[in-house]
């Protein structure tokens, strides 16, 4: 692949599209469960709110400050979760993670929706924590049962 | 002996007048690449620069000829290993004009010069004590006094910035007091560019009887630096941004203060005689060089103080003034554009951020247009807090940089703009 089509293929129209307009961005009063993500690379941060019913994840958003890549990635992110009973949310964490670090020379995979135009990230090693850093950040709030959790891409 | 070489290869051509920067070009073989498919416009030399050939060669030279260990053998191999060894330290006095060799410690970098005070200077520090530093550090002279204040009870002392990102000199005087044991500052903010005042940040310390560290690892590749002018009692700067060799540093310290202060590491070579009742430790400076040395390293410093000294520090210094000049109009130009650290006396650093492109995304795409800049907060953190801002572009120019590689970032800059906006 030329260089300039790897490129294109990171920064998809679809990604940036997310980028500019990420959804559910905005941050929950009394949260069930929240968690704390920073990348201390480049300074992201975030911070993934849950509002969790009996069995599923009701509401999910996130704050923060990060690229391209990492706004889209924790967008797509919303619309993956958002919704989920509780016993997936786990289970797509961890096929988002698969798919970033599935080999960069075939066709990103996924079955959640929206998320093989990240693929295009594999391509370059330096950036797949942008893209994987609101997912670790979502599993440290699944993790955690009460209160905040902590996690650092470091 | 064959020591280093000390020949340059372009050394005839680069004096006189004019500073002929195609023919210094010629002299870095890493500038002389293309990355996607672009030539190379290398402009993150604040964070490491390359090396001229003498350099690379200096050090090849010595593994393939003169290697042995230092000051350990009486063989010849050894003895010409030391004496390239110490014919460097000599070069490094001259060239920040130390009083003397023994005030010149070969550490590993600018980060380990900063612990090795940090861990001497602790004996002497109790609870309440001060330490001055500034808003502007880079991580690597925060770091080290926060642990020498968890061990001891001291505290640090925060010099605020302005706006222009300069330091708040008025508020600097007024945090020296009775309890200041050490300020330490950086001459050159990597992150920003300021130029500090640092004979005027010295002279006010001295009147309070207070040490002044200077981290120098911005400034030594820029402009020639004078310890007896200055009156400075410790400098530290590293090798790889001067470009010399990794893993090699400076720490310099007034001979009347270092000998007074306890080793950092104990091991070979910093003793002189070593017994289970009693270790005589070296003298100076070999008390604070535990272990073999980065020998090569330490040439290779050397050979690359004698490039720059061949080019000659006041030409650097006025041929990067006009470059700045040039880069900081052409990238104020562009659209959207922030300048971050718009101090009076800069050094040839351009932080920077593009709206509604974070500087991460910005990174790359330049990346595809052969241009190397650094994104991030640049290990400065509180910098990049006091600017609200989560990290910038910076473009860090050497001497070797010329007018089209600020064009090519120029030219990135617009190709990020029309892709994200
Ligand atoms: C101002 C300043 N101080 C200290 C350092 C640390 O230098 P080193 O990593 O070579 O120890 C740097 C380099 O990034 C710097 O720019």
């Amino acid at each position: 692949m030329s260089d300039k089509k790897k490129l294109q293929e990171m920064y998809r129209r679809t990604v940036l599209e997310h980028s500019r307009h990420p959804r559910n961005f905005r941050r929950l009063d009394a949260p069930d469960r929240t968690a704390e993500g920073f990348n201390p690379l480049c300074g992201d941060k975030i911070t993934v709110y849950l509002d969790l019913g009996p069995e599923s994840i009701q509401t999910i958003a996130f704050e923060g400050t990060g690229c391209a890549i990492s706004l889209a990635s924790a967008s797509m992110m919303m619309e993956a979760i958002e919704g989920r009973p509780l016993s997936e949310a786990g289970e797509i964490v961890q096929r988002a993670q698969a798919m970033f670090r599935s080999d960069a020379k075939s066709p990103a995979q996924s079955d959640i929706e929206g998320l093989q135009a990240l693929g295009g990230v594999r391509a370059y090693p330096s950036r797949i924590k942008c893209a994987t850093l609101p997912w670790k950040t979502l599993q440290a709030a699944l993790n955690g049962t009460t209160g905040a959790g902590r996690i650092s891409t470091e | 002996m064959t020591v280093a070489p000390s020949k340059l290869p372009v050394s005839a051509e680069h004096r006189g007048d004019a500073f002929d920067v195609d023919l210094i070009r010629q002299d870095f073989p890493a500038l002389n690449q293309t990355v996607h498919g672009y030539p190379l416009a290398y402009l993150d030399n604040a964070a490491s620069a390359q090396r001229p050939a003498a350099v690379i060669d200096a050090i090849s030279h010595y593994y393939s000829q003169d290697h042995a260990n230092v000051h350990r053998g009486v063989h010849t191999l050894s003895q010409r290993a030391t004496d390239a060894y110490e014919a460097a330290r000599q070069k490094v006095q001259q060239y920040i004009n130390a009083a003397s060799t023994c005030e010149i410690v070969f550490t590993s970098g600018t980060t380990d010069s900063i612990n090795l005070l940090a861990y001497a200077l602790g004996a002497g520090i109790k609870a309440g004590d001060e330490i001055v530093l500034s808003r502007m550090e880079h991580h690597s002279n925060i770091v080290p006094w926060q642990l020498l204040c968890e061990r001891t009870g001291a505290v640090l002392k925060v010099v605020p910035i302005t706006e222009r990102g300069e330091l708040e000199f008025d508020t600097y005087l007024s945090l020296l007091g009775p309890r200041t044991r050490l300020v330490t500052l950086a001459h050159v903010s990597n992150a920003l560019g300021t130029v500090n005042p640092v004979a005027d940040i010295i002279t006010a310390a001295h009147e309070h009887n207070v040490p002044v560290l200077l981290d120098g690892a911005q400034a030594v590749p820029h402009a020639s630096v004078d310890m007896q002018e200055l009156d400075c009692d410790y400098y530290s700067f590293s090798g790889h941004k001067m470009f010399g060799p990794t893993g090699i540093g400076i720490f310099y310290g007034k001979e009347k203060l270092l000998e007074k202060l306890p080793p950092f590491k104990g091991g070979g070579e910093m003793i002189l005689a070593v017994s289970f009742e009693k270790t005589t430790y070296n003298e100076l400076p070999y008390k604070f060089e535990a272990g073999t040395p980065n020998i090569a390293g330490a040439i290779g410093l050397g050979v690359a103080i004698d490039y720059l000294q061949d080019i000659g520090m006041d030409r650097i210094a006025a041929y990067e003034a006009n470059l700045l000049d040039y880069a900081t109009r052409a990238i104020a130009d562009v659209p959207g554009v922030r300048l971050i650290g718009t101090a009076a006396h800069k050094a040839s650093v351009i932080s920077f951020t593009v709206d509604g492109i974070h500087p991460h995304d910005l990174g790359t795409v330049l990346d595809h247009q052969g241009v190397a800049i650094r994104t991030g907060h640049h290990c400065a953190m509180p910098v990049m807090e006091f600017f609200g801002v989560p990290g910038t572009a910076r473009a860090s120019m050497a001497f070797y940089n010329n007018a089209a590689d600020i064009d090519q970032l120029i030219e990135g800059l617009r190709v990020a703009i029309k892709m994200f906006n």
